[in-house]
């Protein structure tokens, strides 16, 4: 093997694979780069982490350990060496030298195998996760491909090679996880604000009554809804302010947009909810063409240092 | 100081403060980390300032109080050293920016580089720095219709903002000229040469 026609982008690790078709599109993914808003550099990371995180333990890897997220249609690959991978997140209908490949449960690949990841049947983002974690190079201390910042390591591309990096833990303790039924449309929990106040008196009302239909305009950095028009009290513009992934921010179109893991770190359009960490999976896995709700969260007392801010 | 700053939650882990004037966005970006525990992002903007905290964790009960207690103290920020950014003016819309503000070309340029800025906050994009302090009558709406790219580099000017792009991308403000800076770069320390809170000064070079 040559590491000088590897795309530049790995030193050292084994060859694990060779990319034949990348997918519709195919990304490294950890869990992102928190701590860098200030440089305008949004955490980025697996847009599903449930799922991301799942993928790496079911193969015994720290949870963070780099591994791929794919859009709709996955990658694939040919394996030149033996590997223990695992598919998590999206349902797909993935085949290994023709065998099919159930979601979520481990399998063994043989060198020389070709493991074709398949299209989703539910949900948008599917996780494919080996034993040992990829080897990619890190900016600001992930791997992540920011779609908005431009940085990270680059998109997948057919004829990519992928190497294997020395990120497993002891032996996997399960050798299968539940496969997480999404719902045909899912209510997802906000927390409602911070700028509720900057929208008309029923706004807040027909954000959690409504259904919002998701519209072709989903990527990572969000996914433009359509539903009830969230009208703005007045006709004033917003001065640009942080913002947190979950946000739902509302153009003066009214139609909201929700902010996904390569969000800008700040905006101009007032947030009138966001959607609580817990949630953010089953968002990120909203496809063109499905419905969602929203719901205020209820939750019991939380610790003794949760906040009720004025 | 006078007005508490009005607290709004931003999710579980978030809460967006608001506060008057830039002095204390300044001061509490500077000292945030110190003072409150476990915080993920700390995130300035027009007025107000973003805080995150970790993955799991909540932000404090008491966190009003603190803030107050951050904000009345009597310490104040160092002040940060001014940067000097060459610049040319030579941008496709001096005189666009020069007939809605009622001016000549010549009168925005020596308006425009008059002032002395300072960085109010960076967002948008890696790097991209809102600079604050520019001539009140210099302030342009931004273009009706955006650029679908605008060069790495160009000096550009929207409403009370000027900035440098720190990369190629899509743009609705005017283009006045060009900085000749590296604004983001990966590979220095720090990766964003115009940080929040710093002085600017943009010096005419040809």
């Amino acid at each position: 093997m040559n590491t000088l026609e590897s795309v530049g982008r790995l030193v050292g690790g084994d060859l694990l694979a060779t990319i034949l078709d990348a997918g519709a599109r195919t990304t490294f993914q950890d869990l992102g780069r928190p701590g860098h808003s200030h440089l305008g550099v949004s955490p980025s990371g697996a847009a599903d982490r449930a799922s991301f995180k799942l993928g790496n333990r079911l193969v015994g890897n720290a949870e963070d350990a780099p591994a791929l997220e794919t859009t709709l249609r996955g990658p694939t690959l040919r394996f030149a060496r033996a590997a223990t991978v695992v598919l998590t997140g999206a349902r797909v209908d993935a085949t290994l030298d023709g065998r099919p490949v159930a979601m979520n449960s481990p399998v063994a690949v043989r060198p020389g195998e070709v493991l074709a990841v398949g299209t989703a049947s539910s949900g948008l983002r599917s996780y494919l996760a080996v034993r040992g974690g990829l080897l990619a190079d890190r900016t600001l201390g992930s791997v992540s491909h920011d779609e908005l910042a431009g940085i990270g390591t680059p998109v997948l591309a057919a004829g990519d090679r992928l190497r294997l990096d020395d990120l497993a833990l002891a032996a996997p303790a399960v050798d299968v996880a539940p496969v997480r039924t999404l719902a045909k449309a899912p209510t997802l929990r906000v927390v409602i604000g911070p700028r509720d106040d900057w929208f008309a008196p029923d706004a807040v009302t027909a954000l959690l009554t409504e259904p919002f239909a998701v519209t072709a305009s989903v990527n990572r950095i969000g996914a433009r809804l359509r539903g009830p028009t969230i009208l703005h009290r007045e006709d004033a513009e917003l001065r640009s302010e942080g913002v947190v992934a979950g946000s739902l921010q509302v153009p003066a179109s009214g139609d909201p947009i929700l902010l996904l893991a390569d969000h800008p770190t700040t905006g101009g359009y007032p947030v009138i909810a966001v959607v609580i960490d817990d949630d953010l999976a089953i968002a990120a896995q909203l496809r063109p063409g499905e419905r969602v709700r929203f719901a205020e969260v209820s939750r019991p007392p939380g610790p003794p240092d949760t906040a009720r801010l004025p | 100081m006078g007005r508490p700053p009005v607290l709004r939650p931003a999710g579980e882990r978030g809460v967006l403060v608001e506060l008057l004037g830039n002095a204390s966005v300044r001061k509490l970006v500077v000292v945030a980390r110190e003072r409150l525990a476990g915080l993920e992002d700390v995130v300035a903007g027009h007025e107000t300032v973003l805080l995150t905290w970790e993955e799991g964790r909540r932000p404090p009960h008491d966190l009003a109080a603190r803030l107050g207690q951050i904000l009345g103290s009597a310490s104040t920020v160092a002040e940060t050293a001014t940067v000097e950014v060459p610049v040319t003016y030579d941008g496709p819309d001096v005189h666009a920016v020069a007939e809605v503000c009622a001016m000549s070309p010549e009168e925005v340029v020596r308006r425009h580089q008059a002032a002395t800025y300072e960085v109010g906050f960076i967002g948008f994009a890696p790097g991209f720095a809102y600079l604050l302090g520019g001539d009140p009558a210099l302030r342009p709406p931004r273009l009706a219709s955006p650029r679908q790219q605008v060069p790495a580099g160009s000096l550009a000017i929207a409403g009370e903002y000027s900035a440098v792009y720190p990369a190629d991308s899509p743009g609705g403000w005017n283009l006045i000229g060009r900085a000749h800076i590296q604004a983001f770069d990966l590979s220095r320390e720090p990766q964003a040469l115009l940080q929040t809170g710093a002085r600017v000064r943009l010096v005419e070079s040809t």
